[in-house]
């Protein structure tokens, strides 16, 4: 078994009315960030989980996804790999992401 | 005649549909969302409120509670369920009704009455009211913009599986009728069968003169109506 570190990217469905990406859009160009084209808000979900592989772990979060994660009438997730150094620091953590 | 109104935790909706139910004449038993057996109950009702927190979606963990198993059985079944608010959320998630509840378009948390226009009076659900009856009854949300893809938009308006629909208080859908950006002005519908019923308005909270109208009294006597008619 080796502990793996996944962000999974769960992201409203292209074409989709995004409110949120639509106020957040609107607000950058207030701002001056007039250079903005389109602004879209998902949400990241870090999973750490122990699987026999890569593959085995890719499996999994993309079982999570289908059934809770990510909703299929109106949402996209994507899964990524993390290695430790990009792993955000945690509070009371201090496991360096030990792996295997 | 047994209603079971299945509370989760963050339903706050669960005693105004126990009242309604026995309003209308029914015996209302609460169910704790880690039951796994409805027990011999007529309809189930899922509440209003803020289940989980509303944590990853409107809906989304509490269609996983022990009790949902029973309810997708009793539903498959042909047993009348209808979701308020919160509870067409979870019927939404489980699959009991196509489409989704997305973010308000205004994005905001929209908590006024608002008015609805019967769309099709020929459902268990709604058979006390008259086709085109405007009703009006509170809504409380910040997830009710339902959306769904073309197609099943298409499959619901074509099999009048729309319910409800958001108008003006003269009953049309012009300008400011729909309060969270609804496709369709959607604001109630039932699955292809017809015994599953999912609305974000609340007409729990429309069942006397006190609390402002009383029109959410014929969805509850609808239901009850129809399970006598088919005992007798």
């Amino acid at each position: 078994m080796n502990r793996y570190h996944l962000e999974v990217r769960v992201v409203p469905r292209p074409g989709l009315l995004d409110p949120q990406g639509k106020a957040i859009h609107h607000s950058l160009h207030s701002l001056g960030f007039t250079s903005v084209d389109d602004v879209r808000v998902g949400r990241a979900i870090m999973v750490d989980l122990d699987a026999d592989s890569e593959d085995q772990a890719r499996e999994q979060a993309e079982e999570m996804c289908r059934k809770l994660l990510a909703n299929p009438v109106t949402e996209d997730f994507s899964i990524e790999f993390l290695s430790v150094e990009e792993l955000p620091a945690r509070a009371g953590s201090s496991e360096g992401g030990s792996h295997g | 005649m047994k209603a079971a109104v299945v509370t989760f935790p963050g339903s706050n909706c669960d005693y105004d549909c126990l009242k309604s139910v026995e309003q209308v004449g029914a015996e209302g038993v609460f169910v704790w969302h880690r039951e796994t057996d409805l027990g011999d109950v007529d309809l189930v009702v899922l509440p209003g409120g803020f289940s989980y927190g509303d944590y990853l979606r409107p809906g989304a963990i509490a269609r996983f509670s022990p009790i949902m198993d029973a309810v997708v059985d009793f539903a498959r079944k042909g047993g009348p369920v209808a979701g308020i608010c919160n509870g067409f959320q979870i019927l939404c998630e489980v699959g009991l009704l196509p489409g989704a509840l997305l973010r308000n378009e205004s994005l905001k948390f929209q908590s006024h009455d608002c008015w609805l226009r019967v769309e099709n009076p020929d459902t268990m659900f709604t058979r006390q009211y008259a086709r085109a009856q405007v009703l009006r009854m509170p809504l409380a949300h910040a997830d009710g913009n339902y959306h769904a893809d073309m197609e099943t938009l298409a499959r619901l308006e074509g099999e009048n599986q729309i319910v409800f629909r958001y108008v003006t208080r003269d009953g049309s859908l012009g300008e400011g009728s729909n309060p969270n950006g609804s496709a369709h002005n959607i604001a109630g519908i039932v699955n292809a069968e017809g015994n599953v019923l999912g609305m974000m308005p609340h007409p729990d909270r429309a069942m006397e003169e006190i609390l402002g109208s009383t029109d959410g009294v014929g969805l509850f006597a609808s239901m009850v109506d129809h399970l006598a008619g088919a005992a007798s």
